[in-house]
């Protein structure tokens, strides 16, 4: 019976989380989205979206709704099965991606430890690599579908641009499974607690990236790649391929691939958050409440962070040309990838021995 | 204790339904006013010429087979590094020989040109 009603609580718990998370998830991606036109507003002395809402904050509400009441097309000779399931896919693992994120400490509720996490994976890592690289079908798929030439090179092209880049994506973060030793994304954190002291005063927190920061410049490169992001966005080329891959979708199958690309942004800054800057981890202070509270808040703050870079980069960088992505995905990322593995393994060896 | 890994599958199929409902609704409360040019593939405004399941760059392929060849041997390099710390030398002499032998595949592949785009 006990065991029974701790099934039942389990799982209560669980869909409380997902709800939660799965609410908080697409609220960020639309204020992403706002917020990705206010700053590249003013990057460009625009003032941006500004009627809907005061300073446009319902301009995400409003998009949507208008995109639920627009014709919905599809292209005549488009194979319907798979022009449907494109986008469905691109938004479903986007959002699926997400669970294994912490975003928190734990803290009590009726007896019940609850972890500020969907679940915890032993292999939490290679889980969020498995379902995002998933994502390269979505876009090859609705690429090929439409039967249509623009959508066709887009997704072309940008399944050969994600795959090239997966690799260092991969190889970005193995310097740090060989510091923490496990694949669970909250252990990955463990060995980022407490400072590095120098003549006893704290100065540097033991983040990962401190440690490992060729490691996170190649990741953070090859995710932004893998977004499909400025200055990596060639799948989307506006002036020589209309759209991408999505340009024969309309009304909410067009916004599926966008709260994709926005929910992906979320979920590897989200990685590169726990991976390489402490996750969660920041100065504790206050009454019990506040101490669950503040590892949320620091979380957020550092992925938002991220979120900034990225809208920042997009106001400031060209794009690549495609010759020049290709090698330098191969040329320069992969081989740094591999020095980084050699030159950790190297100093771990030396250190353990 | 339950699985790990029923949340994840809660999930999927909350996160599925989502996606189906929206899809859904958008296709049953958008307009329809449909005529024959605008249910045509894109192309420039131009009258379409052939359709798009041509030929493609053999680049492509090439670059998914490279993919998959180098992907293998960096999931390969995970459980490794995992449990590196308890390997001390002896894993690091046999991982650097493992990825010596890559680095050869790598060159070759290289000096052959594959990684060339234009050519």
């Amino acid at each position: 019976m006990a065991q029974f009603a701790e099934a039942h609580f389990f799982l209560i718990e669980s869909v409380v989380k997902i709800i939660v998370v799965l609410f908080v998830l697409l609220t960020a991606v639309a204020y992403v989205v706002w917020l990705e036109r206010k700053v590249v507003a003013r990057i460009q002395s625009r003032w941006g979206p500004y009627w809907v809402g005061p300073h446009g904050l319902l301009q995400p509400l409003a998009d949507g709704l208008k995109f639920l009441f627009k014709e919905d097309i599809v292209v005549q000779d488009a194979d319907k099965v798979i022009y449907w399931m494109a986008p469905f896919l691109a938004f479903t693992l986007a959002f699926l991606s997400i669970a294994v994120i912490p975003f928190g400490g734990s803290f009590q509720l009726f007896g019940h430890t609850i972890q500020l996490q969907i679940t915890d994976l032993n292999v939490g890592l290679l889980y969020v690599f498995a379902v995002t690289s998933l994502g390269v079908y979505s876009i090859a798929l609705a690429g090929w579908s439409a039967n249509s030439k623009y959508p066709l090179f887009g997704g072309l092209r940008s399944s050969a641009q994600m795959i090239s880049y997966e690799l260092s994506l991969g190889l970005g973060v193995v310097g740090v499974l060989m510091i923490s030793g496990t694949l669970s994304l909250r252990g990955v954190v463990t060995p980022q607690v407490g400072f590095w002291h120098i003549a006893g005063i704290p100065f540097l927190p033991r983040w990962n990236v401190f440690r490992q920061p060729l490691g996170f410049l190649v990741y953070f490169i090859a995710a932004i790649a893998e977004t499909n992001r400025i200055p990596f966005d060639l799948p989307e080329g506006e002036t020589e391929l209309v759209g991408g891959f999505h340009t024969e979708y309309s009304s909410f199958k067009f916004a599926m691939f966008f709260i994709a690309e926005y929910a992906n942004m979320v979920t590897v800054s989200c990685l590169a958050t726990l991976l390489f800057f402490g996750g969660w981890l920041g100065p504790l202070f206050g009454p019990y409440w506040l101490r669950v509270i503040l590892p949320v808040i620091w979380f957020c703050l550092k992925v938002f962070c991220f979120l900034f870079f990225y809208i920042w980069m997009r106001g400031t960088l060209p794009r690549f040309r495609y010759d020049q992505l290709m090698a330098f995905g191969w040329k320069v990322l992969l081989p740094l990838g591999f020095l980084n593995v050699l030159g950790t393994s190297f100093v771990i060896a030396w250190l353990h021995s | 204790m339950l699985s790990p890994y029923i949340p994840i599958l809660v999930q999927a199929i909350i996160v599925a339904g989502l996606g189906a409902a929206i899809l859904g609704v958008s296709a049953l409360v958008g307009v329809r006013k449909r005529s024959s040019e605008k249910l045509a593939p894109y192309e420039c405004g131009i009258a379409p010429v052939g359709n798009a399941r041509g030929r493609f760059s053999v680049s492509f392929y090439l670059v998914g087979m490279l993919f998959i060849l180098f992907d293998v041997e960096a999931v390969f390099l995970y459980p490794w590094a995992v449990v590196f710390k308890s390997l001390h030398w002896a894993g690091f002499i046999e991982m650097f020989l493992y990825i010596l032998i890559l680095l050869a595949g790598y060159v070759y592949v290289w000096k052959k040109g594959a990684l060339d785009w234009t050519r």
